[in-house]
C-alpha cells in the first residue's frame, strides 16, 4: 500500500480526518476527487495552513498536512510550536523531501535541522521511517495518537523486510559486538548496504533503524551498552540536535559509558545535485560510509 | 437597540473598565488596549454571540477568538460581569496560584484559544470556520484583531485564503485604536486606507465607531446578510474612559500605584482627573 492509498483509506474510514496541503500535492494527487471538501489546499501559505489545521483540530478534526520539509518545519515553525504545540492538538505533519531528499534544490530547501527543532516542542512526536513500507506501517499508530506529530516522509521502496512498528520502539535489525550503527529515515538504505560490506570484511556490525526519534527507545540504549563496543549514529541532519544529540543527552544523563561517534552533515549545508552524486560527495553512500566507519572503528 | 439595552450595555462596560483599571497595578497590564476593546466585546457577548455559561462546550456555540491577546483584562472583566468567572479571581492577576496573566489561555472557561503571538489566530479562526461550514453549522466565528497586529504578514496571508475559500461565517473585527505598543500606527507603518486594503483582499468591509453600541449593533446585524469573509473595523480610542491616558503613545503597558488606581477609578466615574506619575513602560 502506498502513502496515498493509506491516507485515502484512513480518511474514508474516519470522517474527522482532513487532508491539507500548502500547494504541495505530490503525495496526494488523487485525493481531491476522493475527499471533496475534506481536501483543503491553502495555497503557498504554510503558516495559514498550520493555523487553520489548529482550528480544525479544535473542532475535533485530525488534519494531516503536507508541505516541503524546510517550509513546513521552519516557515511555519512558530505556528506549529504556538498554535499546535502549546495546545497539544493532533495535527499530523507530513514532511516532504527532508534531509538529502531535497537533492538538487539547494540550501533553501534543505531540512537538515528539522529533527532538532521539532523534538524541541514539548507535545510533538517525531518519526523517520526507513522506506515506504516502514512509513505505511507506522502511520496508523502515529495518526491515532492524540498528540501532534512530525514525520519525515520517505517513499523509497523497501530493501529490507521490516518488523512491525511498536510505539516508541526502534527496530534492532542486526546485532554486532564491534560496532552498532544507529540510523533513521533515508540513510537506512545506504547504511544497510554499508553494514553488509563491513560484515564481509570481518567486522561484526549491528544495525538499528531508529524510526521513532521522539519518543526515543531508551531501553535499546541500555541494552546496546551491554552488547556493543561502540555506536555510530548516521543521519542526513546537522550534527547538532538530531540522533547524535539525542543519544549523547541520554548517555550523559544516565552516566552510561559508551563510545559514540557521529556521521552527519556536521555544521554545513550539503552540496546540491543528483541524489547519488550528493551522497558520494559527502561520503554518505554505502562506499563512503564504509570508509568513514572503518576510520572511526580503528580509532578506538 | 432600545434604550434599556443600551443602558444595560453602558453599565456593563463601565463595570468592566473599573475591573480592568484595578488590574493595572502590582505588575500591571496592557491597560489602554484593554479599554479600547471593552465596548466591542461587551456588545458581542451581551447581544450578538450565541454564548452562555451553559453552552461553552457546545459545538453549535459561536466562537470568539481574541487574537491580539493583550486586551484580555477586558475579556476577564466581561466574564465576571457575565457570571462566568468569580470576581475574586481577578485579584489573582499575575499570581502563579491562578492562570490569569497578560495573555489569554484556555484554562479560563470561555477562552477559546491562547493568544499573544500576533497574527496567529486569524488562521485558527479560519480553520474553525471551515469546519463549521463543512458540517453545515450555523455558528459564527468572530476574531478580534489589534490594528498593530495587522503589520504581521500572516494576517494578510490568511485574509487571502479566507477569501478564496468563501467562508460565510467568519467575521474579523479590528480594534482600530490607532496605536501599536509605543507608536501611533500612522507614524510607523501606516494602515490607511484600511478599508481599501481589506476590500482588495476580497473581504466585505464595514467601519463603525467601536464605542457606539448602536453603530456596533447595526454593523453586526448587517453582517448576517453578507456573504464571504468580512471585517468590521471599529474605530476606538486607546485608553477610552480615562482622559488622562487616552490616545497617548506613552501609555501602553501601565503599572500604577494603589493611589493612582484610586484616582483613575474616580476619573472613570468623571469625578476628578487623576494625577499620574508612574513611569511609562516601553517594553514588555
Amino acid at each position: 500500500m502506498t502513502y496515498e492509498q493509506l491516507l485515502e483509506k484512513t480518511a474514508l474510514e474516519n470522517e474527522n480526518v482532513v487532508v491539507m496541503t500548502a500547494e504541495n500535492r505530490a503525495l496526494v494527487r488523487n485525493l481531491p476527487a476522493k475527499l471533496g471538501e475534506r481536501f483543503i489546499d491553502t495555497g503557498i501559505t504554510e503558516q495559514t495552513m498550520i493555523g487553520a489545521a489548529a482550528g480544525l483540530a479544535l473542532r475535533g478534526r485530525i488534519p494531516v498536512v503536507h508541505a516541503l520539509s524546510a517550509f513546513l518545519s521552519m516557515r511555519a515553525f512558530e505556528f506549529i510550536r504556538t498554535s499546535v504545540g502549546i495546545a497539544g492538538l493532533p495535527v499530523k505533519l507530513s514532511s516532504f523531501i527532508p534531509g538529502f531528499l531535497s537533492d538538487g534544490n539547494g540550501p533553501t530547501h534543505q531540512a537538515i535541522e528539522d529533527v532538532s527543532i521539532m523534538r524541541g516542542i514539548p507535545t510533538m512526536e517525531v518519526f523517520a521511517p526507513a522506506d515506504e513500507q516502514d512509513l505505511v506501517q507506522m502511520l496508523p499508530q502515529i495518526w491515532a495518537s492524540s498528540n501532534p506529530s512530525y514525520v519525515r516522509i520517505n517513499m523509497r521502496p523497501a530493501t529490507y523486510q521490516h518488523e512491525a512498528f511498536q510505539w516508541g520502539k526502534a527496530e534492532w535489525c542486526f546485532r554486532g559486538k564491534d560496532v552498532t550503527l544507529l540510523t533513521y529515515g533515508f540513510m537506512f538504505e545506504e547504511t544497510l548496504k554499508a553494514r553488509q560490506i563491513l560484515q564481509e570484511k570481518g567486522l561484526e556490525v549491528g544495525l538499528v533503524n531508529v524510526r521513532s526519534l521522539k519518543p526515543f527507545d531508551t531501553e535499546l540504549v541500555n541494552q546496546l551498552a551491554l552488547e556493543t563496543s561502540q555506536i555510530i549514529t548516521i543521519e542526513d541532519h546537522f550534527e547538532v540536535g538530531g540522533l547524535f544529540s539525542i543519544l549523547s543527552e541520554y548517555l550523559i544523563k544516565n552516566g552510561i559509558q559508551l563510545k559514540l561517534h557521529p556521521i552527519s552533515l556536521q555544521d554545513k549545508w550539503f552540496k546540491p545535485g543528483r541524489l547519488e552524486e550528493v551522497m558520494a560527495y559527502h561520503e554518505m553512500n554505502a562506499a563512503g560510509l564504509v570508509n568513514q566507519i572503518e576510520k572511526l572503528v580503528s580509532k578506538k | 437597540m432600545n434604550d434599556k439595552q443600551q443602558k444595560s450595555l453602558e453599565k456593563m462596560s463601565l463595570n468592566i473598565r473599573e475591573r480592568i483599571i484595578k488590574m493595572s497595578t502590582d505588575g500591571g497590564c496592557f491597560l489602554g488596549a484593554s479599554l479600547s476593546a471593552v465596548d466591542i466585546l461587551t456588545y458581542l457577548y451581551a447581544e450578538f454571540l450565541n454564548l452562555s455559561k451553559e453552552n461553552l462546550e457546545d459545538p453549535n456555540r459561536d466562537y470568539l477568538l481574541l487574537s491580539k491577546g493583550h486586551d484580555v483584562p477586558a475579556l476577564y472583566g466581561l466574564f465576571v460581569e457575565l457570571g462566568w468567572l468569580e470576581a475574586a479571581r481577578l485579584d489573582n492577576h499575575l499570581s502563579t496560584n491562578d492562570s490569569i496573566y497578560w495573555h489569554p489561555n484556555r484554562s479560563i472557561p470561555g477562552v477559546e484559544f491562547h493568544a499573544g503571538s500576533l497574527g496567529q489566530l486569524p488562521s485558527v479562526a479560519l480553520g474553525i470556520a471551515l469546519d463549521i461550514q463543512m458540517r453545515k453549522g450555523q455558528n459564527k466565528v468572530v476574531c478580534v484583531l489589534g490594528d498593530g497586529e495587522l503589520n504581521e504578514g500572516s494576517c494578510w496571508e490568511t485574509f487571502l485564503v479566507a477569501s478564496a475559500k468563501k467562508v460565510n461565517n467568519l467575521i474579523y473585527v479590528v480594534d482600530r485604536n490607532q496605536f501599536q505598543a509605543n507608536m501611533a500606527t500612522e507614524d510607523l507603518i501606516p494602515l490607511e486606507s484600511l478599508d481599501d486594503k481589506f476590500k482588495a483582499f476580497g473581504l466585505e468591509v464595514q467601519r463603525v465607531n467601536g464605542h457606539d453600541f448602536d453603530q456596533l449593533h447595526n454593523a453586526f446585524q448587517i453582517s448576517k446578510e453578507l456573504k464571504g469573509p468580512q471585517v468590521i473595523i471599529c474605530d476606538t480610542i486607546r485608553g477610552k474612559g480615562l482622559p488622562s491616558i487616552e490616545a497617548r503613545a506613552d501609555r501602553w503597558f501601565c503599572n500604577f500605584s494603589k493611589q493612582e488606581i484610586f484616582e483613575l477609578i474616580s476619573e472613570l466615574h468623571q469625578d476628578k482627573m487623576a494625577t499620574i506619575t508612574a513611569e511609562t513602560i516601553v517594553a514588555r
